[in-house]
């Protein structure tokens, strides 16, 4: 399987280990990823705020880009990234009258051809090879957290239920790891607020760290890198606004998969998380 | 027009260019409060969404100006559980958008809207001169423009010890592409 690939700026930079890891889980299911050349940042939670043309035309662009270089599906793990990419694609099919004035701001034609999927949708369609191929499963009891983006607004993404959605849960199972039952799944973390309002982002993800903990999860897998920070460069902040000191790792469901792959835990970069992943030495080793 | 009408708004109300703008009929809301109710952010607010579409339906300009200058509208995440649960499937988070550009256009804006609006245009700022979010310069500039400067000191030296800060920004080729998109889009004016 080749797919196209977009990382976007966060995969670079605070959640390097979400490319990481991706890279190294759909290497070892076969899959080579064809990068956009030359790609540029989405816009994510800032551009639609100040310009709504501004959030059409960033993602157009990258669109744009995929189709020259022959790409007819992406990859966008980050799920900010997937949700920017769909929402522009969308409106410029609902309003085509817009597309002039973005092909000339992009200086490219725009076609709309390319189809974009999240993660979650790519393992899911490599879940029969992910168990077949599973050495180590991940024997820990699991809060699957999908957050906003992935889910939300269901008129764009059309992915999973935007209420209880499964498909994490089912892959985390498909790896031998028990998910638990909680009321969170798609409950914001305060996303964008983490450097202006640090404080909302405490509140908010505090809530779910709570709860995952009470019932008994050993950790919180996202797919999403502002849940990701949130939940893990934030903790400090949470544990103070809970005056706890939870030590619940956040992980990507590319980390788990891969660790119940064998791969190395460094590959995963899972030595890059302030919260420790504790059991990951011990997991490497049966490798 | 203040016959506090809300089906057809006369054209001096942030209603019907709410309206031009994205098409959304704020008759549309009747007041279940759901929006409310799912909001992770309402109970910081103080004029939760329903509230906003309340005031607006009437078409008044006190109530127009009241909700231009509320802090709730900067407080609204773009979770979009409001709209996936409005019976009436109202995008609700577009019209904060819209909404928030009018009170920066009238000047009317919440001063507490200065930081998030700090945040928002440097990271832009970001991308218009490399191409790609540079994670390090976006924060060094919030920090000059929020003043904040003491914000984060401690997490970042961890951040470059777990490999996650790039010390150096990624440009892309084409810049003046970048530059191009900008000037035809946010810099039409």
């Amino acid at each position: 399987m080749r797919i196209g690939y977009y990382p976007g700026c966060s995969l670079l930079g605070s959640s390097r280990e979400f490319d990481e890891s991706a890279r190294a889980v759909l290497k070892a299911l076969g899959v080579e990823l064809v990068e956009v050349p030359d790609w540029n940042c989405c816009g994510a939670s800032s551009a639609h705020i100040l310009n709504h043309e501004l959030s059409i035309a960033l993602p157009a662009r990258i669109l744009a880009l995929a189709e020259q270089a022959g790409i007819s599906e992406i990859l966008a793990p980050c799920a900010a990234c997937s949700n920017r990419l769909l929402s522009a694609q969308q409106e410029l099919e609902k309003h085509p009258e817009l597309l002039p004035g973005i092909e000339k701001a992009i200086g490219m034609p725009y076609k709309g051809s390319v189809k974009i999927v999240n993660i979650l949708e790519v393992l899911d369609r490599l879940k029969v090879l992910i168990s077949v191929l599973t050495t180590a499963p991940f024997r820990k009891k699991v809060a699957s957290y999908y957050g906003c983006l992935l889910v939300r607004p269901p008129r764009v993404v059309n992915f999973d239920r935007p209420e209880d959605p499964q498909s994490m849960d089912l892959l985390l199972k498909a790896v031998g790891a028990t998910p638990v039952e909680w009321p969170f799944k798609t409950e914001c973390c305060g996303a964008a607020f983490s450097v202006t309002r640090t404080d909302i982002v405490a509140k908010l993800s505090g809530k779910l760290v709570q709860d995952a903990v009470k019932r008994g999860a050993d950790a919180i897998v996202v797919a999403c890198p502002m849940c990701h920070s949130n939940l893990d460069l934030r903790r400090a902040e949470i544990n103070e606004y809970l005056q706890k000191e939870y030590a619940v790792p956040a992980m990507f469901i590319t980390q788990v998969v891969g660790l119940a792959l064998g791969l190395d835990p460094k590959a995963l970069g899972l030595h890059r998380h302030l919260v420790p992943v504790a059991f990951a030495e011990t997991a490497g080793v049966q490798s | 027009m203040n016959s506090g009408s809300h089906h057809d708004h006369h054209e001096d109300t942030l209603a019907w260019r709410i309206q031009q703008a994205t098409g959304v009929k704020l008759a549309h809301c009747y007041q279940c409060g759901k929006c409310a109710a799912g909001c992770p952010v309402a109970d910081q607010m103080d004029l939760p969404p329903c509230q906003v579409f309340r005031m607006l339906q009437y078409g008044l300009p006190e109530y127009d100006k009241r909700v231009l200058e509320s802090e709730g509208i900067w407080l609204c995440l773009a979770c979009e559980t409001c709209s996936t649960r409005c019976p009436q499937e109202v995008e609700i988070p577009k019209v904060m958008d819209f909404i928030r550009g009018e009170a920066l256009r009238l000047n009317l804006a919440h001063p507490r809207s200065r930081d998030i609006l700090a945040f928002h245009r440097a990271f832009l700022d970001s991308i218009e001169y490399t191409g790609r979010l540079y994670e390090v310069g976006l924060v060094a500039d919030y920090k000059v423009r929020s003043r904040h400067f003491l914000k984060d000191v401690m997490l970042a030296p961890k951040m470059y010890v777990k490999g996650k800060l790039g010390l150096l920004p990624h440009l892309i080729k084409n810049r003046r592409g970048m530059k191009h998109l900008f000037k035809h889009t946010i810099g039409k004016g």
